[in-house]
């Protein structure tokens, strides 16, 4: 086995990383690409533009908002408002699973809706073809919501969406309307898209249903977008341990659960990045705290259900947690106990998500591997840093262009689920409520950490570390498996999944084994065992 | 659901910006380039990859909030400037999308100061700038765009030479290789444009790349202007949109104009050109190939014979299809296009002339459900096109024989030949077996030999 592999001098290898750029750029990258100290955590330059010119791993607004947060409830139709190809590039792509209730149940996760604009929309306005959508979509379908989503053009003409889906709405009466300004251009990277569909779905869904959910352990998972079924693994342990789930923010959801989420008595984040203002604002708005979890990890799952039952506090749940821990753990560790012998020592480089980079390396610790570099592609520093960091964020053109909803406490429904001294006292207990630690507390010392990770570094890190695998997305898949490094994609799972709770680490070990210790990857000489000892790299400059 | 629709549900087409990156890629060490928000290339870039299997970098101009107030101008010369300096490429094939085409970027007025700035810098790659608005057309229209574009901006007046262009459409990787092996075999020199065969097909690397090997070099597409004649596939191509169109009309190149060679009658009218332009009988080689086919088709018969089909996709490949499934006695019930040239029909008829009797249907700019609600009275014993069927297929239990792009959910969709006699075969041995899986599939008795 490879326990006694040698690790590259991280330091090193950032200057070796930023020395080709020239200063300007250097300067710029040298604050994203940082060597971890869980100690004194160092700060890292995240969420700032990319440089045109420089592959990136990042999508945009609308991708974030239409893809990532509104795209997984089943029963909003979606209409995306521009050109044929931003509808289409989001077409199911995602991976995002739903099970309806009853084969009546509306489902329009399967469609792709676009008002296909053409170049007389353009010139003239697009609204009016926009409404006409609109209608025939509520025509056929009368669904419980519409959402719009402007694409690029949409800004610029001027097309009023908001206008637009309030008349629309007035005009039907039974159908909720509402529209997202989430053109592409708008902020760093899907991130603010994100963002924006937070404060859509917090203005126009939640709250607008006020029947008590039933239940006596009730919570909203949020940051959950069920790919590969992920959530209906967490839903299955749920159910096991008795927890109620209200809502879900956004995997297997329909419109009236979100509607519903403010009667829960807890909210629980997995994607901090994608969800977190909607933790916060509920917080303010009814008084529900939030609370980081992360079902990604057999022993992360016991934990994260273990932390839940404190919260609530009640005996018997906590003691019907520890019999289904008990109860499940056994099937996972015969599978590890065989797999770990074949993975253990091995190495592994994260760059993907605004929490996959972070999550996931629960999973590989338990496969006995190390987590040498990761990073995110759209995170903030909060992601990395943890949100004690969150005052000293500089605000910048972009982050300001988002807007920040101005939330209260609502009159009626605003009610602290519990008591500042209740909340002390689980805080001493090490339940941290609204709080994340980040990324890199986590992390061993000396590892690397890299925001916004380039082409050429990708490349650069794979030829100094060797790892014996990388994960990211599928855009990286297969220039990273042409240097015969098997390349796991954590967005789609490459069509495998879940990867969630019990059921789900026992999938992910299975995969990881299967790539690590493929035969096919001997078949492949890497570029620096044909060039010796790295410098295969030409040199390369980026210009800001 | 019959009424006209504003909207499109499940679009059978995708955007003009793709079809553009896809044919830059087919060129010798470039690096295709958006103009637009960073999303654009992301999208298009995982769209690609997924049928594929193939990494393709797609560079950006990055746009933001106040690039789309003031215009792009900068962060095009930026991007450029750093897509110069990291991948030194040989061209830069710029696109354009809905977003710089809407706020009315002058980008060849922004390349000529580009080139004018940095005309001291490191070497100056060739500038290619194609106009593909997202808001017109579809991907096929993106992809000529940026094949006339490349040729427009390279091609030059020469000697006469023997060398044939050869502008295959938005054809597989293993069509690609498989039309290079004809004029190889022919022994005549070739200027194929785009060629992605090997880009998007390509073996591990032994060394790294910045661009992966392979595609069209420059310097052949320069002699463009001088070659002895242009070959050009795709019936609803006009003249004022192709290649070779335009070389036709600058250097007197003479366009011959085609459908896609699938099937016999197709592919003999290819191979006959070929013949004449040549002046050199066909290698044996072909002959076989066709009377396998011949033989095949003979064999094959009982299984296919009067089929109904529904055929969707890009309207060159419906076109060339319809001719196809027509020669083996199916009837392509449906012939269905996101496309809209205007030109489906006709192109159709001019091929089949009894069309109408023979019960084939034709529409174009239609979506999914048009083409659902359609199967739904038409009854078809499958599905021909691309993955994007697939719904449509499970939900009203139609199998769909893939084909075109994108394919998805199967592996291999960059292998799929589609061209020739020999691609014809493979066709049609996919479709036969289409049928006997779904006859065996729905026998009591489970036979073996069907």
């Amino acid at each position: 086995m490879e326990a006694n592999r040698i690790y590259p001098d991280p330091s090193q290898v950032r200057e070796e990383l930023i020395q080709k750029y020239p200063a300007k750029v250097a300067k710029k990258r040298a604050k994203s690409i940082i060597v971890n100290d869980p100690e004194i955590i160092p700060e890292v330059q995240a969420n700032v533009r990319t440089v045109p010119g420089i592959i990136t791993q990042r999508g945009c607004s609308y991708a974030g908002c239409k893809g990532v947060v509104l795209g997984p409830t089943r029963d909003i139709v979606n209409i995306v408002h521009g050109p044929i190809g931003c509808s289409f590039y989001a077409w199911l792509t995602r991976r995002n699973q739903t099970r309806t209730e009853s084969l009546m149940d509306a489902n329009y996760i399967p469609y792709c809706f676009s008002t296909d604009m053409q170049e007389e929309n353009v010139v003239f306005g697009g609204e009016k073809k926009l409404k006409i959508a609109i209608q025939e979509a509520y025509d056929l379908f009368h669904p419980k919501s519409i959402a719009i989503f402007s694409t690029c053009p949409v800004g610029l003409i001027g097309d009023d969406v908001h206008a637009a889906s309030k008349e629309m709405r007035e005009k039907f009466g039974d159908c909720n309307v509402f529209g997202f300004s989430c053109e592409g251009y708008r902020g760093v990277s899907q991130s603010a898209g994100h963002h924006i569909a937070n404060n859509g779905v917090f203005k126009h869904m939640v709250g607008r249903n006020n029947t008590p959910s039933k239940g006596k352990f009730k919570l909203n998972l949020l940051g959950e977008y069920n790919i590969g079924g992920d959530a209906f693994e967490i839903e299955r342990i749920f159910e096991k341990v008795g927890i109620t789930l209200v809502s879900s923010f956004s995997g297997n959801s329909t419109v009236s659960q979100i509607e519903n989420a403010h009667t829960a008595d807890l909210n629980v984040i997995l994607c901090h990045r994608s969800i977190n203002y909607m933790g916060d604002m509920m917080e303010t708005k009814y008084g529900i705290p939030w609370m980081k979890v992360n079902f990604v990890g057999a022993e992360s799952t016991a934990k994260s259900l273990r932390k839940i039952a404190e919260y609530f506090g009640d005996e018997e749940l906590k003691a019907k947690v520890e019999a289904v821990i008990a109860e499940e753990t056994p099937k996972v560790k015969a599978v590890i106990e065989e797999i770990l012998p074949r993975t253990k020592g091995k190495t592994a480089m994260l760059f993907v998500g605004g929490s996959r980079a972070h999550h996931y390396q629960d999973l590989f610790a338990e496969l006995g591997m190390t987590t040498v570099a990761a990073g995110y592609e759209f995170a903030h520093r909060d992601d990395y840093e943890g949100r004690h960091v969150l005052p000293n964020i500089k605000i910048d053109a972009d982050s300001k262009n988002i807007e920040e909803l101005k939330v209260v406490p609502d009159p009626e429904l605003y009610n602290p689920r519990k008591t500042e001294a209740e909340l002390e006292a689980l805080k001493e207990k090490g339940l941290e409520i609204n709080g994340y630690d980040g990324m890199m507390k986590q992390m061993t010392k000396k590892s690397l950490v890299v925001d916004d990770l380039s082409h050429y570094e990708s490349e650069k890190l794979i030829e100094i570390y060797k790892p014996d695998i990388f994960c990211a997305g599928i855009k990286e898949k297969y220039v990273v498996q042409k240097m015969g490094i098997p390349l796991k994609q954590l967005h789609s799972y490459d069509y495998g999944g879940p990867y969630t709770g019990f059921e789900g680490a026992v999938n992910f070990y299975k995969d990881i084994d299967r790539m690590v210790n493929n035969p096919v990857w001997k078949l492949i000489k890497a570029p620096w065992e044909k060039a010796g000892n790295g410098s295969g790299l030409a040199a390369s400059y980026v210009t800001q | 659901m019959k009424h006209a629709k504003t909207a499109t549900q499940n679009a059978c087409k995708l955007c003009n910006p793709l079809g553009a990156c896809l044919a830059f890629r087919g060129i010798e060490n470039c690096v295709p380039f958006l103009h637009g928000s960073q999303g654009c290339a992301t999208y298009i870039r995982r769209y690609l990859i997924s049928h594929y299997k193939e990494p393709i970098d797609i560079a950006s101009s990055n746009f933001h909030e106040e690039t789309a107030v003031f215009g792009g101008s900068h962060n095009l010369k930026i991007g450029l400037k750093n897509v110069s300096d990291q991948y030194k490429p040989k061209v830069i094939g710029v696109a354009t999308t809905c977003l710089s085409e809407t706020i009315g970027d002058d980008v060849p007025g922004i390349l000529r100061e580009y080139k004018k700035e940095f005309k001291n810098g490191s070497p100056m790659p060739i500038l290619i700038h194609a106009s593909t608005p997202s808001y017109q057309g579809s991907h096929i229209d993106g992809f000529h765009a940026a094949v006339r574009a490349t040729v427009t901006t390279l091609a030059e007046k020469g000697e006469e030479q023997s060398v044939i262009n050869l502008f295959p459409n938005m054809v597989s990787p293993a069509d690609l290789r498989y039309l290079k092996e004809i004029f190889a075999d022919f022994q005549a020199p070739v200027m194929l444009l785009p060629d992605y065969s090997q880009t998007m097909d390509g073996g591990p690397w032994g060394e790294y790349h910045r661009i992966p090997p392979g595609g069209t070099p420059a310097s052949a597409i320069v002699s463009a202007g001088s070659a002895a004649a242009s070959i050009e596939f795709g019936s609803t191509l006009e003249a004022s949109k192709s290649a070779a169109g335009y070389l036709e009309e600058a250097f007197d190149v003479p366009r011959y104009h085609l459908s896609l060679p699938i099937g016999i009658k197709e592919s003999d009218k290819f191979f006959s050109l070929l013949e004449t332009l040549t002046g050199k009988a066909r290698p044996e080689k072909y002959e076989d190939e066709r009377r396998r086919l011949i033989d095949a088709y003979a064999d094959g018969h009982k299984y296919v014979f009067e089929k109904k089909v529904i055929l969707y996709g890009e309207e060159d490949l419906v076109v060339a299809m319809t001719a196809f499934l027509s020669e083996i006695g199916m009837t392509p019930v449906l012939c269905a296009s996101g496309g809209k040239s205007g030109l489906l029909k006709k192109r159709i008829k001019e091929l089949i002339p009894d069309m109408e009797e023979l019960g084939i249907k034709v529409r174009e700019g239609v979506d999914f459900v048009d083409i659902e609600d359609e199967a739904k009275v038409l009854k078809p014993d499958f599905l021909i096109g691309n993955s994007k069927g697939y719904t449509m297929s499970r939900k009203n239990n139609i199998p769909l024989l893939r084909l075109g792009f994108p394919v998805h959910d199967r592996f291999g969709g960059q292998r799929m030949h589609h061209l020739g006699y020999r691609g014809t075969q493979e066709l049609f041995d996919r479709i036969v077996n289409t049928v006997i899986e779904q006859r065996q599939n729905a026998s009591s008795i489970g036979y073996t030999y069907m």
